[in-house]
């Protein structure tokens, strides 16, 4: 990649390990998330279901201050990891963080509509089968839902890839530290001269949302295949 | 084997409160759609929880409310043959057959292949094995499915009407096939079909607005002119003849009760058992032995019962030397025939069903 500058490619490589960490620490929740709210009828499901989408709604800023409020130094959650030698703010692993956050919905959403469409009945013939629950989720529900769940996470990693606004909210913009591929461009379009650079950018950004879009479009049409199986 | 049911579960404005045993063989639940029979057999399962009551597996309780057990269905080795065949689309038919296997007790693997290939023989599905269940006919799926039970080596096949979904041809194709099993695991058999009941059951549980009204064996309970779940129109007794032999002209002569019975060539050897079901309304009485009349099969009979039904319809129960049957004429014949119990009769026999006792196809046929 010699037409990316060093700088360039930092935010490239940075984006990738956060986006990457981000999907997969949070695909096997977002898979418990989307089973729940697919199968399980319980009080205050509305707001576990509001609370899980909150994200997409909320202005990504304030998303971000929540997440500076609750993980900084002084935050409750922060103050209580920070002697485990877990820290999030200004760090990578906090822009990680705001990324998974703001991708779960997104993922969730594209798991919960394939578990929607697994038949239970199957499940059940599997039980009388002599199958335990764990049996059947590994052995009938998630070979179903696989291309879903590959569908939610490709997603949920291109969502990730462009997080901006809870990133730079919570963690800044530190080259090499937090700097991420949008906070990199919004940074180069600041200085004069930087549009070639940025263009470069943007350029990458368009390619990687284009090829997940695309991705996670076939795997989607592949779950209705599967499940009727042909 | 031996199975005991006794539950009650109320849903809504309904009340099931049921108890019967299944005895080996076929236990047939029987009766019309909202009797309870599905709710029945997938308590035995564990599909479903009842509010009180307990069921006993082979001696061990599965569900007991007073002792709050209740084994999950994978823990109770059963075999469910549902409606809809309920195949795992991912998979291929073979692993389909395969998947109880996974979690039953291991057996050395000549013998698992041994298991596997005569199941798949006798079911008829050996060119259907790497195959999708989304390639397959309904007939094909329904077989599969039933494989895929008995490879589980359950202790109890559950089959809840297997055939309702299938056509007329397709049932016959399946229905041997149930036959053939009678004798290999017991088998708890929902259905709503008198036809289907009279050739499979060994025993019959009645059930009405989720009450049992009658419970034994098939041909006790067939040739009871009370039950009839499903309206007079499908009464009918159930009876078994001998082949005797078969003649130059076509028929084949069987023993009923020491009463020779003229049938178009049956497919058994002299000597094999049939069962016979006589549908009440191919039954035509006379006080006279009739003469003169082109039906060929008249059985001297005794009136047991008179049963008026609702409309101008009433069924009668005969004695006959090969036992309980029923006919269905007008209550206007009854009583211009001055048919009371005790009164002697002659049965016409417009058509007699043939359900072998080993295999083979049903039909009808006419005599």
């Amino acid at each position: 990649m010699e037409w990316l500058g060093p700088e360039e490619w930092q935010a490239v490589a940075l984006s990738l390990k956060v986006a990457i960490w981000a999907t997969l620490v949070s695909l096997p929740l977002g898979i418990l998330a989307a089973h729940v709210l697919s199968r399980r009828d319980f009080p205050g499901k509305a707001l576990l279901n509001g609370i899980i989408h909150l994200p997409l709604i909320l202005p990504p800023v304030v998303t971000g201050y929540l997440l500076l409020l609750g993980f900084g130094p002084r935050g409750p959650i922060g103050a209580l990891l920070e002697p485990l030698g877990i820290v999030f703010a200004f760090r990578w692993t906090g822009a990680a963080l705001a990324a998974g956050i703001m991708a779960f919905p997104l993922m969730v959403r594209a798991i919960r509509l394939s578990f929607d469409a697994v038949d239970p009945r199957l499940e059940e013939a599997a039980s009388t089968l002599g199958a335990s629950r764990v049996w059947v989720f590994l052995t009938v529900t998630l070979p179903l839902i696989l291309p879903g769940v590959l569908a939610g996470a490709v997603l949920a990693f291109a969502k990730a890839m462009g997080e901006f606004g809870a990133t730079i909210t919570f963690v800044s913009n530190i080259p090499g530290q937090t700097q991420t591929l949008p906070s990199a461009i919004y940074t180069f379009l600041q200085v004069p001269g930087g549009e070639a650079s940025a263009m470069r950018l943007v350029l990458v950004s368009i390619v990687i949302a284009m090829g997940a879009l695309l991705a996670s479009e076939m795997l989607a049409r592949r779950v209705q295949k599967r499940v009727s199986g042909t | 084997m031996s199975l005991q049911v006794a539950i009650t579960h109320r849903q809504g404005a309904f009340t099931l409160d049921a108890a019967f045993e299944a005895p080996p063989g076929i236990t047939v639940l029987f009766g019309c759609s909202g009797s309870g029979k599905t709710t029945l057999i997938n308590a035995v399962a564990g599909l479903q929880r009842p509010q009180a009551g307990r069921i006993v597996l082979d001696g061990q309780p599965v569900f007991d409310s007073a002792a709050g057990v209740f084994l999950p269905p994978h823990r109770r080795r059963l075999g469910y043959v549902f409606q809809e065949g309920r195949l795992f689309p991912h998979l291929s038919v073979r692993q389909n057959l395969t998947y109880g296997r996974w979690f039953a007790p291991r057996r050395a693997r000549a013998a698992e292949k041994a298991e596997f290939d005569r199941i798949v023989d006798m079911l008829g599905i050996g060119p259907l094995l790497e195959r999708r269940p989304a390639a397959l006919s309904g007939g094909e799926k329904q077989r599969v499915a039933i494989g895929r039970a008995l490879l589980a080596r359950p202790g109890l096949i559950l089959a809840d009407e297997p055939l309702a979904a299938l056509d007329e041809a397709r049932k016959s194709e399946i229905l041997p096939y149930f036959e053939r099993l009678r004798g290999e695991v017991p088998i708890l058999y929902v259905s709503h079909s008198a036809a289907e009941v009279a050739r499979l059951a060994t025993t019959i549980v009645v059930l009405d607005q989720g009450r049992v009204i009658r419970q034994g064996p098939a041909a006790e309970v067939l040739a009871d002119p009370a039950v009839t779940p499903m309206g007079a129109r499908a009464a009918g007794a159930l009876l078994v003849a001998t082949v005797l032999r078969h003649h130059a002209d076509g028929l084949s002569e069987l023993d009923l009760g020491g009463v020779p019975l003229f049938l178009p060539r049956v497919a058994q050897a002299p000597g094999s058992r049939l069962r016979l079901r006589i549908a009440a309304h191919d039954v035509i009485l006379s006080r006279r032995r009739p003469e003169g009349l082109s039906a060929l099969n008249i059985l001297p009979a005794t009136v047991h019962e008179v049963r008026p039904g609702d409309g101008p319809g009433a069924i009668v129960s005969l004695d006959t030397a090969a036992g309980r049957m029923l006919a269905r004429i007008t209550r206007r014949s009854a009583q211009a025939l001055d048919l009371v119990p005790g009164v002697a009769c002659h049965a016409i026999l417009k058509s007699v069903a043939v359900a072998p006792e080993d295999i083979g196809t049903p039909q009808e046929r006419a005599t």
